[in-house]
């Protein structure tokens, strides 16, 4: 895959009125990267793309699509297509109709418009769908007909904005994969936008996590996960403890730390934490394990209640009240730890090195 | 429960009954073979529809009906299209105050405004006729055609337009391709209903149309002859009948479409 960045946002802010709703935003996608942008609703992810599409143009700040300075053009001349969170498929014609839609101007024979057509459909595996109406089809038919419209036009990026939201979570997965699929095989640019974390981290080459108009993080998902740059980040993310933690100080690459629940410890300073920092302690509830008895395979042992059990299937989450704290620890196990149930007494143990320092 | 039912079956029964019996009696009198408006009837005729046919008169003004009734109705739809999609679309000021506004005409009374279009016109010396009649028609059906098409707007999905320019047209082709199209059973229906209105309005077209009579005009001054009256019914029938019609195609066409969606999918 090239490395080249096809896609360059500089300093770009946007405001409706009185509300900043993208603030100074800097990034760089490269061509043929599954790129998502992932957020809670209202963090300005959706505006963004709609930037990238021409649909709305930034306050301030510049465009590049492969060098080429896009900032004022208008949609129906940049070199992107995209797939509409509602799908706006016409409904006034048919699906034939539709993927045709944007082959006007260049000029094709009838064969060839139809051969475009055809290889769309097979793209998107509806082949024989050609006079169906938008109304004549299921949610999930429809996104694919959208996305066969945007494809057919050969873009150099699609843009997909939450196109899974409205699918039931079977057919969500399997349009991850799909989509998975025909990004790699086309090799062009996605840049995808949702408010799911899950979607997000099976598909994606590289996420950026954003709240309230700014860029948190830009780092490919497992990164994400293991290495949360801030407490927004990690528990926007997947399921994280976090503890409160009080810095006492920092000597050589150890920091002493008192964390709520586990008292004081000593931590390597791997995030150049300076002391007039604010940080917590996280941890994921995976990397903690369970048991009767304190465990010497794990440098840290601590005393506890079991307060609730859910079970997942494929994993169960006990809820460990622990003895010299308030604060209730979430566990995850694949094993079958059906020994343990409500009200029990336990031991929780992990490593300290599996405990990430986390800037406010 | 039951008595209840029964209750608003007849009430049902006297509303349509007072709604549609004066109107039935005129198809009925048309055929009757007499000059008074009396039961029983006498017999069955043709005559008052022969005599209608060869009335030069009544031609001139079904004739000046139409014309004025065509331009009034292409005119205000026109207008109202685009006050529908100021209103629907973008942020316009004084929102409320220009809606107010625009859809004042409903409320002023149309002797009032046909008060005011009189003393307007000759003051500025200008001869009565059709043309102020056709003006004053405008006015009058562009709140009609507003109504009708903000409807139609206000279920018109924006990313249907987005997605147009986004597949490289421009906002003219968007419009010719995606935004007319899903518009215009709503124009046609706006056209037809103003059409309609147009047709029938009196009050308006007394006061302006000096000796250039409109349909309404001609048949209420055909009322003060008894001889001349049957054919009126005639015409009444006629009339009754085809406006019946158009409107009943403007409610068709404007819900067109619109309507609940059916899902014939079977899943993928």
């Amino acid at each position: 895959m090239s490395t080249k960045n096809y896609i360059k946002i500089k300093n770009l802010s946007k405001s409706f009125g009185d509300v900043e709703v993208l603030k100074n935003i800097n990034l760089e996608v490269e061509e043929g990267e599954f790129f998502s942008l992932l957020g809670p609703s209202g963090c300005g992810k959706t505006t963004l793309l709609r930037i990238l599409a021409g649909f709305e143009y930034p306050s301030e700040g510049e465009v590049f699509f492969d060098d080429a300075n896009v900032t004022s053009l208008p949609p129906n001349l940049r070199p992107s297509n995209m797939v509409f969170q509602n799908y706006a498929i016409f409904p006034h014609i048919n699906v034939q109709r539709n993927i045709e839609f944007g082959l006007r101007k260049e000029n094709l024979s009838k064969a060839e418009m139809e051969e475009r057509v055809e290889n769309a459909l097979k793209m998107v595996q509806l082949e024989g769908y050609e006079n169906r109406y938008s109304n004549q089809l299921s949610g999930g038919q429809r996104q694919r007909i959208a996305l066969a419209r945007a494809l057919v036009k050969q873009p150099k990026v699609l843009l997909l904005d939450e196109p899974l939201g409205a699918l039931d979570k079977k057919l969500r997965e399997e349009m991850q994969i799909e989509l998975r699929n025909l990004q790699k095989s086309l090799g062009i640019t996605f840049i995808f936008v949702t408010h799911d974390q899950e979607e997000a981290m099976t598909m994606s080459d590289r996420i950026a996590v954003m709240d309230e108009g700014n860029i948190l993080q830009v780092s490919p998902p497992r990164e994400i996960y293991h290495n949360p740059k801030n407490k927004f980040v990690s528990q926007f993310i997947g399921n994280i403890n976090i503890l409160d933690a009080d810095l006492k100080s920092i000597a050589n690459d150890f920091i002493s730390i008192s964390v709520d629940g586990f008292g004081l410890m000593q931590l390597k300073n791997h995030k150049n934490i300076i002391e007039s920092d604010q940080v917590n302690i996280a941890i994921r509830p995976e990397e903690i394990n369970i048991s009767k008895v304190s465990d010497s395979k794990y440098d840290c042992n601590f005393k506890g209640k079991v307060k609730n059990i859910s079970f997942y299937g494929e994993s169960t989450y006990f809820y460990i009240q622990l003895d010299n704290s308030e604060k209730i620890l979430m566990v995850s196990t694949n094993e079958s730890k059906e020994t343990f149930s409500e009200n029990d007494s336990c031991f929780v143990n992990f490593n300290s090195t599996n405990l990430k320092i986390i800037k406010d | 429960m039951y008595n209840k039912n029964n209750t608003l079956f007849i009430y049902c029964v006297f509303y349509f009954a007072f709604l549609y019996i004066p109107v039935l009696l005129l198809p009925i009198f048309s055929f009757n073979d007499s000059f008074h408006m009396v039961f029983p009837l006498k017999g069955f005729t043709f005559d008052w529809y022969i005599q209608m046919w060869n009335k030069s008169r009544l031609h001139q003004a079904l004739f000046n009906s139409i014309k004025v009734g065509i331009i009034a109705s292409v005119v205000s739809t026109f207008i109202a299209l685009f006050a529908a999609k100021a209103f629907t679309r973008y942020k316009v000021k004084f929102h409320g105050l220009s809606y107010g506004a625009i859809l004042l005409p409903f409320i002023i009374p149309e002797i009032i405004i046909a008060v005011a279009l009189i003393v307007i016109w000759t003051s500025m010396g200008l001869k009565l006729g059709l043309i102020p009649v056709t003006i004053s028609h405008i006015l009058f059906c562009t709140p009609f055609c507003m109504l009708i098409l903000i409807s139609r707007m206000e279920g018109f999905d924006k990313s249907l337009e987005e997605a147009s320019m986004d597949l490289g047209e421009n906002s003219f082709w968007t419009f010719w391709r995606v935004t007319f199209p899903l518009l215009l059973p709503g124009i046609i229906a706006s056209l037809l209903l103003a059409f309609v209105i147009s047709f029938d309005e009196f009050i308006l077209a007394f006061f302006l149309s000096s000796s250039d009579q409109t349909l309404p005009i001609y048949m209420w001054s055909q009322l003060r002859f008894p001889k001349k009256f049957p054919h009126i019914l005639a015409l009444g029938a006629i009339i009754i009948i085809v406006t019946s019609l158009i409107v009943m195609t403007a409610y068709w066409l404007r819900n067109l479409g619109q309507g609940k969606k059916k899902d014939f999918s079977i899943g993928i």
